[in-house]
């Protein structure tokens, strides 16, 4: 059983971006791109099912600018065999991105395609969904535990409320949640294997998508900012001001 | 043309967030259907009926709608898509589990977790964290939608919507349900609690957030918790607040022991009162809290049941 893990290129999640003068767009030139956390959680269960014997081969895809060759290198050095990656001239919304995968898909015929629940830097939640839809495949959200039985898959998901657990026919698609498990450590030597592991380049065109956008940006903003606050000296001040200043504690 | 909100509900209760998704479709300018997808849900297309301006509830109920598996809602949302011109739901874990396959399905972007409605076309949504704003505009011929419903207040509840059913479509079999596993609480639910609690790594295990139900009891509120606190193992996932968690927006947020990473300010920044106690005072907390206090969260905490 082949697995994909597609993987999304994206600002390094400690940095606090910035928005552009011009208001177009926030910030990106001199900024630490990373891996998206969720992506690397989504390669690290691929290649654990891969270290089972539950499978057989991992492929990591990214679609975006050409430097997303490091985040692949990167996942090919956490286990992945080999790596795709669709170059696009402008980022590609999710619906392009999960018509580009479903091409993939057809192609590949993956038992499984694990994804990040959502990229940090558009904060969409929807490429698995999407990806779900279009190749006809069920789908499991916020996976925190995953089980192969089988034909079938068990999926214990995240959420509100508490915990719910479904069982999915594969092929299918499956979303990672931050505690389905924890990223190992990449070690030097792997490093230097994933430089002669496989990676194949391609355009959107090649899988006849057009990258094209029906939801436009027309500005972006910083969020306004909370007015400074002050700093109390005691409980007794802090129940005072709650309850006469804010009026919000009777 | 109308416009579809889809409830989110248990199958017995409306979930209070469908008031504030039916409050951001009414602003919309048409007429609002409210779809009630479930399983023995008559009790939930009644309070739906309730909300204040719907023109009608669409009430489905077969066994296949009983857990919201994605792939069967959405294919019912898909049998009644083209008569709308905007698809609304709630940006809960049901809404964001769905909503992408209907968007796909109908060859159109979506729109996540708006956060105002600047025309019937444009929206405003948070990027990066919410460290940034994006006001977009859609060109798509349906607008498919999750709204964040902190950001909106809820309709009225005066309401009398007449309820027509709505036949279900086909049950898809390729996902079943096993179990759920939800967690009880005497607690108001953190996304709709009008004071909520939360502890950070500072509380140092879970036994101590003994001493944040104790205030939250005084207070009856929510109790959450930061990123790392959920990642120690203090206290279950869903009581995390942030950017991966839940986003809450109280009349009054109280941060314990919470450093105040982006991640976690992300959840609750947009609080009307925000108090923070932290006994490290360069913790960015206070940078957004109204309130600060530096103190000892075991000192502190006590001595705030106390007094309240």
């Amino acid at each position: 059983m082949k697995i994909i893990v597609p993987v999304k290129r994206v600002v390094d999640y400690n940095v606090k971006v910035r928005v552009k003068a011009d208001h177009s767009d926030v910030e990106l030139a001199n900024v630490k791109m990373d891996i998206n956390p969720f992506c690397d959680i989504a390669v690290e269960e691929a290649v654990r099912l891969k270290e089972q014997g539950l499978a057989s081969e991992v492929i990591v895809v990214s679609i975006g600018e050409a430097k997303a060759e490091e985040q692949l290198r990167r996942s090919l050095a956490i286990g992945a065999d080999r790596a795709i990656l669709v170059v696009t001239q402008e980022a590609a919304s999710s619906l392009v991105v999960a018509k580009i995968l479903a091409q993939i898909v057809a192609l590949e015929q993956p038992g499984l395609v694990i994804l990040g629940k959502q990229a940090i830097d558009t904060d969409n939640n929807q490429t698995g969904q999407m990806l779900a839809a279009l190749a006809g495949l069920a789908q499991a959200t916020f996976a925190s535990k995953v089980v192969i039985d089988g034909d079938w898959v068990t999926v214990t998901r995240d959420i509100d409320g508490g915990a719910q657990t479904v069982s999915l026919k594969m092929p299918a698609i499956i979303t990672t949640d931050l505690r389905l498990n924890e990223p190992r450590y990449i070690k030097l030597p792997d490093i230097m294997k994933a430089k002669r592991k496989p990676l194949e380049k391609k355009t959107p065109e090649d899988f006849g998508v057009e990258p094209t956008r029906t939801v436009n940006t027309l500005k972006v903003e910083s969020p306004a900012e909370r007015p400074a606050g002050i700093k109390v000296k005691s409980i007794q001040e802090l129940v005072d001001k709650l309850k006469n200043e804010a009026k919000v504690v009777s | 043309m109308s416009i579809l909100v889809i409830a989110d509900h248990n199958n017995s209760e409306l979930t209070p967030v469908t008031a504030n998704v039916v409050a951001a479709a009414l602003k919309l300018g048409a007429p609002v259907h409210l779809l009630v997808a479930g399983h023995g849900c008559r009790s939930v297309a009644d309070a739906a009926a309730q909300l204040s301006g719907i023109e009608r509830v669409l009430n489905c109920d077969a066994e296949h709608y009983a857990h919201g598996l994605a792939e069967n809602l959405a294919e019912l949302v898909l049998s009644v898509a083209d008569q709308y011109t905007h698809i609304l739901t709630a940006a809960t874990t049901t809404g964001k589990n769905f909503l992408p396959r209907v968007a796909a399905k109908l060859d159109v972007e979506q729109i996540s977790e708006i956060i105002s409605i600047d025309s019937p076309d444009t929206f405003k949504r948070p990027i990066y964290a919410g460290n940034a704003i994006a006001t977009v505009q859609s060109t798509d011929r349906i607008k498919v939608i999750s709204v964040r419903g902190t950001a909106f207040d809820p309709c009225p509840i005066d309401g009398q919507a007449p309820i027509e059913d709505l036949p279900a479509a086909s049950d898809q079999g390729i996902s079943r349900f096993i179990s759920e596993d939800l967690v009880v609480s005497e607690r108001p639910e953190l996304t709709a609690a009008r004071v909520v609690i939360s502890g950070g790594r500072g509380m140092q295990n879970g036994e101590n957030f003994e001493l944040l139900y104790k205030v939250a009891d005084k207070l009856g509120a929510g109790v959450g918790a930061s990123r790392a606190a959920v990642d120690e193992g203090f206290v279950p996932n869903d009581m995390q607040v942030g950017q991966t968690g839940k986003i809450v927006a109280p009349e009054l947020y109280i941060a314990v022991g919470i450093s105040g990473q982006i991640q976690h300010l992300a959840g609750m920044k947009d609080s009307k009162v925000i108090v923070a106690i932290n006994k490290d005072e360069d913790a960015p907390i206070f940078q957004v809290a109204d309130y600060g206090l530096v103190a000892d969260l075991f000192d502190a905490l006590p001595e705030l049941t106390e007094q309240l």
